[in-house]
């Protein structure tokens, strides 16, 4: 069944952008240390340390033949119920949207488990690392999950935390108490918001009133500056008709 | 060997205050690569440059700005940097209780685990609290200049923070629109409900390993050694066919495994 995947959270951090003396945007560039010559992407290879300054070179071709026989398939291997995965292992969640001739086969899975209630456990290989995922079905549409492996995470003894102690029933019962006077019945996520880019955004809009403060430079005729509206092509997505 | 606190403070809790460390519950295995210059074979170093002119542009001379629209920037001083950091604090503030279902996979960031800082007795007395009424905190904290939204949780015994992302981060089912095309049919919803119940099991996350992360470093030390074992061109993958046939498939496949296996 082939799907196309769309990352499932927007881009909010604000970044700034590095400037030059007249307000011309910068690039990053790699030179050698030792000619202090620029590089260009194709004169640079990348190395894994072996030994102090010792590295074994891998190519992208190498990397590509290394990847699993099925590498781009995202595959199925189990379901389980979908509240069970505890969210420790939760990375990064991305939509999965039917490619053309696929939307039955699509439909049908998403209708399935969402009825049932159970998330897919799959694997699959992408940009050169393997992933391991959580498909969840909602409202009819696909999300994967990508999952951290168990390895990659730490137990209370790898930490050193102390053996679990017997606490007073007493104070159980004070933070009970604590927890009863402020808990909600839903979850709101306007709770969260992201006060770093409102301040951002505040003090860029007094300054902006300032003409001294702005600088303007001659765009480039090739510099894509079109906003790109997620929602947007996922909805067309998710419609497409082909 | 014990971890190191990557942070200390308390969380406030009304006017209980229980005092924490902060430890990473992720320990990073992605295979690392440096970036070298091909000919040197020499690690690279990295500057900013003019892309005009070529020349570099020393870090003293270089300003930071927000571009309001395409090529205009709103240059901001180091002063207004500093201006724009949260006041310091070490108060991890829980501000509601959600029962433990509530939050969606999708807010989870990051996973940190809270250990007792002095006093234990507060802190599994918490542990008990949380775990007996089945809630989670919401929780907001500055750590490090920046500011971190939350959720406190217990698990095994010990208490969890997560970071959670921002509200209009996460993109939510119910801003998208249902995928078109016809519905499937009884027969085919049937198929597809057995396959499915095939497959069902319990969650067990040590029954998957990334494999690919051991094929590259096996492939890295025998090349260190010398030899590099040749490797095959990635193969083109099959048609998929008609979907009834392959449901089918699959489930001939399973039952087969099952029979086997019994």
């Amino acid at each position: 069944m082939p799907v196309s995947l769309f990352p499932a959270q927007r881009s909010t951090r604000t970044s700034l952008r590095m400037l030059g003396p007249d307000g011309q945007p910068l690039a990053r560039k790699y030179f050698a240390e030792k000619t202090g010559k620029d590089l260009d992407a194709d004169e640079v290879v990348r190395g894994f340390e072996v030994d102090k300054e010792k590295f074994v070179i891998v190519t992208d071709e190498e990397l590509e033949r290394l990847a699993p026989e099925k590498t781009r398939d995202i595959d199925l291997k189990q379901f389980v119920p979908a509240d069970s995965i505890p969210p420790i292992y939760f990375e990064r969640g991305y939509f999965l949207t039917p490619a053309a001739g696929s939307q039955k086969a699509y439909k049908l899975l998403a209708e399935t488990m969402e009825k049932s209630g159970l998330a897919g456990i799959a694997t699959f290989v992408m940009r050169g690392k393997e992933y391991l995922v959580a498909i969840f079905s909602e409202k009819g549409i696909l999300r994967a999950e990508t999952m951290r492996f168990a390895d990659e995470l730490r137990s209370p003894s790898d930490i050193g935390l102390p053996k679990k102690k017997e606490a007073s029933k007493a104070t159980v019962h004070k933070f009970e108490k604590l927890i009863a006077t402020r808990s909600k019945k839903q979850f709101s996520p306007s709770k969260l918001e992201d006060k770093q880019t409102e301040s951002l955004l505040k003090l860029v809009k007094k300054k902006q009133a300032n003409r001294a403060n702005v600088v303007k430079v001659e765009e480039e005729a090739d510099t894509d500056h079109k906003v790109v509206d997620l929602v947007q092509i996922l909805k067309k997505s998710l419609g497409a008709r082909k | 060997m014990a971890a190191r606190a990557i942070w200390k403070g308390q969380l406030k809790l009304g006017g209980t205050r229980v005092p924490v460390k902060l430890y990473s519950a992720v320990q990073d295995r992605t295979v690392r690569f440096h970036v070298l210059d091909d000919r040197q074979k020499k690690r690279v170093k990295q500057h900013m440059i003019n892309p005009d002119s070529g020349d570099e542009v020393p870090t003293e001379e270089i300003q930071k700005g927000y571009e309001i629209e395409p090529g205009r920037y709103v240059i901001l001083t180091a002063e207004d940097l500093e201006k724009l950091q949260p006041p310091a604090s070490r108060d991890i503030e829980i501000v509601e209780f959600v029962p433990q279902t509530k939050i969606s996979q999708q807010w989870y960031e990051r996973p940190y685990y809270l250990g007792p800082d002095g006093d234990e007795k507060d802190y599994f007395a918490l542990v008990d609290a949380l775990q007996n009424k089945e809630s989670e905190g919401i929780a907001n904290w500055v750590m490090r200049n920046k500011y971190y939204s939350g959720a406190l949780r217990a698990v095994d015994d010990y208490l969890f923070l997560f970071t959670l992302r921002d509200a209009n981060e996460v993109i939510l089912a119910d801003e998208l629109t249902k995928p078109s095309g016809a519905a499937p049919t009884q027969k085919e919803l049937a198929m597809a409900k057995q396959l499915v119940e095939m497959l069902q099991g319990e969650f067990n996350p040590k029954e998957y390993k990334d494999e690919y992360r051991e094929r590259v470093m096996e492939f890295i030390e025998k090349k260190a050694k010398g030899h590099a074992p040749r490797l095959k061109a990635v193969k083109a993958k099959p048609k998929t066919t008609a979907l009834d046939s392959v449901l089918a498939k699959s489930i001939e496949s399973l039952r087969k495994k099952e029979k086997r296996a019994a």
